[in-house]
């Protein structure tokens, strides 16, 4: 287990390597999800004001 | 031969009950590959005898590097059908594009550097394939800038979509110069990324994270493109009924 | 005042290019009207005479700020001096490009053009044909003194000069494409050399690669070439794109 983490004395480069690819990929799943919820309440208050308007 | 699937692509309401029902189809498979290929690229590999552990950066790196340059491309492609052909939906795909390419830019920046780091001893090196990232980040975040000046999404579509076409045009072009420009001033080792042939072993992870990486795009393009296909719907009809599924 | 005085020429070309166009289908209106806006735009630049000199002004600053920052020492200087000088003509080129469609844009005059039914590719060859007479031109001919300046020896000027004048034809070319995207923006000069710059590279690379040949005295002819190919591409591609940019910053 110790070797594994070791990487053979790269783990300084290794691990951050892979940590920076994960928060990217976790943060494109947020960042994508929060733009849909915006855009569907975004949607749903121009649908509100249209018929409110209507 | 029936054109109707095509033209129904370009239907908003279709597009966004598409992308939705499709979304996990894409996102399980995906989490599945990259999970899998990043235990077997960590684990079951067995080490480069050149670069001991430190070529496992390879399984995060690559993906990255091929999604900034796919992404780009699908990003110019469906620009230009947007501007040929006047279809919405296309340009809401670029739109969807640019984040996510932009993104893993940086990472494949990053990752480069870090795997640079053990292997020519400085976190920068002028190498073609790095110089060109750095230079490909620099096209998104145009296209992204651009965009952030109109109000009016209609225009910001059809500028951007100029752009992003020039810019496709001008990527072979810029590679071929930075390859060349490097050439002329050799420095040292250049990343060799597995050639000559990878064994199975170590090729087969590679694989695994590069669709996994592939399929993990698509998924998060059909999630954005369903936000930015509301973004440009003004008619309420389909909306009223889509929102409240 | 002014404005009736930059209007004027306007309708000119317009009007003469109108009955020319209706009458004479054969016989390339759309050159006779690029001719004109040519003309045209040389002659307006002329008016004002003091903004000519300014991009020149700020080539000839930049270089002399590497004297200054890095030695005096003429060797050192000869050594980045292809660099020191492509950049600063790209700088200097860049700051130019507001000028492209400024004033045009404000009075009306590039409105005019997209509705004249004449060729805006042509008319936008034009305009950016006028635009390298007035900066790229004579940038690329006191690029060879800042070279003398900066330790470059006499037998190197022609080389400098010829790759100068090639590449700030592909510079201001690809520049016009990204000036009229952002044609609407205010403060949009950030944003125009973020957009410009990495397209520029690829002339940047040859024509520094083909600058510092000629400096250390070899052979310069195939990055020149690499030069000459580029404008060539530049020059059939970026009047259409850059029509196709004005035609969407107008809508």
């Amino acid at each position: 287990m110790k070797a594994f983490l070791d990487m053979g004395g790269y783990a300084a480069y290794v691990w951050p390597a892979y940590a920076v690819t994960l928060i990217v990929l976790l943060l494109n799943i947020a960042w994508a999800r929060g733009a849909l919820t915006r855009a569907i309440a975004a949607a749903r208050q121009r649908l509100g004001t249209e018929a409110r308007d209507a | 031969m029936s054109w109707t699937w095509f033209h129904k692509l370009a239907s908003p309401p279709y597009v966004y009950k598409l992308a939705a029902r499709l979304t996990p189809w894409f996102a399980w498979p995906a989490a599945l590959l990259i999970l899998a290929g990043l235990y077997a690229g960590l684990v079951l590999a067995p080490p480069d005898y050149q670069q001991g552990e430190g070529f496992r950066i390879i399984y995060v790196h690559a993906p990255s590097a091929w999604l900034s340059i796919m992404v780009y491309v699908v990003m110019g492609v469906s620009a230009a059908i947007g501007l040929i052909w006047r279809i919405k939906v296309a340009h809401a795909v670029a739109a969807s594009c640019a984040p996510v390419g932009a993104s893993f830019t940086v990472a494949a920046l990053v990752t480069g550097s870090l795997w640079g780091k053990p292997m020519w001893g400085t976190f920068w090196e002028w190498d073609p394939r790095l110089t060109s990232e750095l230079i490909l980040l620099f096209l998104y975040l145009g296209y992204l800038g651009l965009r952030a000046g109109f109000d009016d999404t209609q225009r910001a579509d059809r500028a951007s979509a100029l752009l992003a076409v020039v810019g496709l045009v001008n990527v072979p072009i810029i590679h071929y110069s930075v390859t060349w420009w490097n050439s002329l001033h050799q420095a040292p080792s250049v990343m060799r990324v597995g050639k000559p042939a990878m064994p199975a072993a170590m090729l087969t992870p590679l694989l695994m994270v590069l669709l996994g990486f592939t399929l993990f795009f698509v998924a998060l393009l059909l999630v954005r493109l369903r936000a930015e296909v509301l973004r440009r719907e003004r008619t309420a009809s389909w909306l009223r009924e889509a929102l409240r599924a | 005042m002014r404005s009736a005085g930059l209007s004027a020429p306007a309708s000119s070309v317009a009007v003469a290019a109108g009955p020319v166009s209706r009458d004479a289908a054969a016989s390339a209106p759309a050159l006779t009207a690029a001719c004109l806006a040519v003309s045209r735009d040389l002659a307006l630049a002329f008016r004002r005479r003091g903004q000519l000199v300014q991009p020149l002004a700020f080539f000839v600053l930049v270089t002399l700020l590497f004297p200054l920052a890095v030695s005096p020492e003429l060797a050192r200087l000869r050594s980045i001096a292809p660099g020191v000088l492509w950049v600063a003509a790209l700088l200097a080129s860049l700051l130019a490009l507001e000028f492209l469609f400024r004033d045009d844009a404000q009075d009306g005059t590039l409105e005019q053009y997209a509705l004249s039914g004449q060729s805006l590719t042509w008319l936008m060859f034009a305009k950016t044909l006028a635009h390298w007479l007035l900066t790229g031109l004579p940038l690329s001919i006191v690029a060879p003194f800042a070279a003398l300046s900066l330790g470059v020896g006499p037998a190197a000027l022609p080389g400098i000069l010829a790759a100068m004048v090639v590449g700030t034809v592909t510079l201001s070319l690809i520049g016009a494409i990204a000036a009229a995207l952002t044609l609407g923006m205010k403060r949009s000069g950030v944003l125009l050399a973020l957009l410009t710059l990495p397209l520029s590279l690829p002339v940047l690379i040859c024509g520094a690669r083909a600058t510092e040949l000629a400096v250390s005295g070899n052979a310069y002819l195939a990055p020149l070439e690499l030069l000459a190919a580029l404008a060539v591409l530049a020059v059939t591609l970026a009047p259409l794109a850059a029509a196709a940019a004005v035609r969407i910053s107008l809508e």
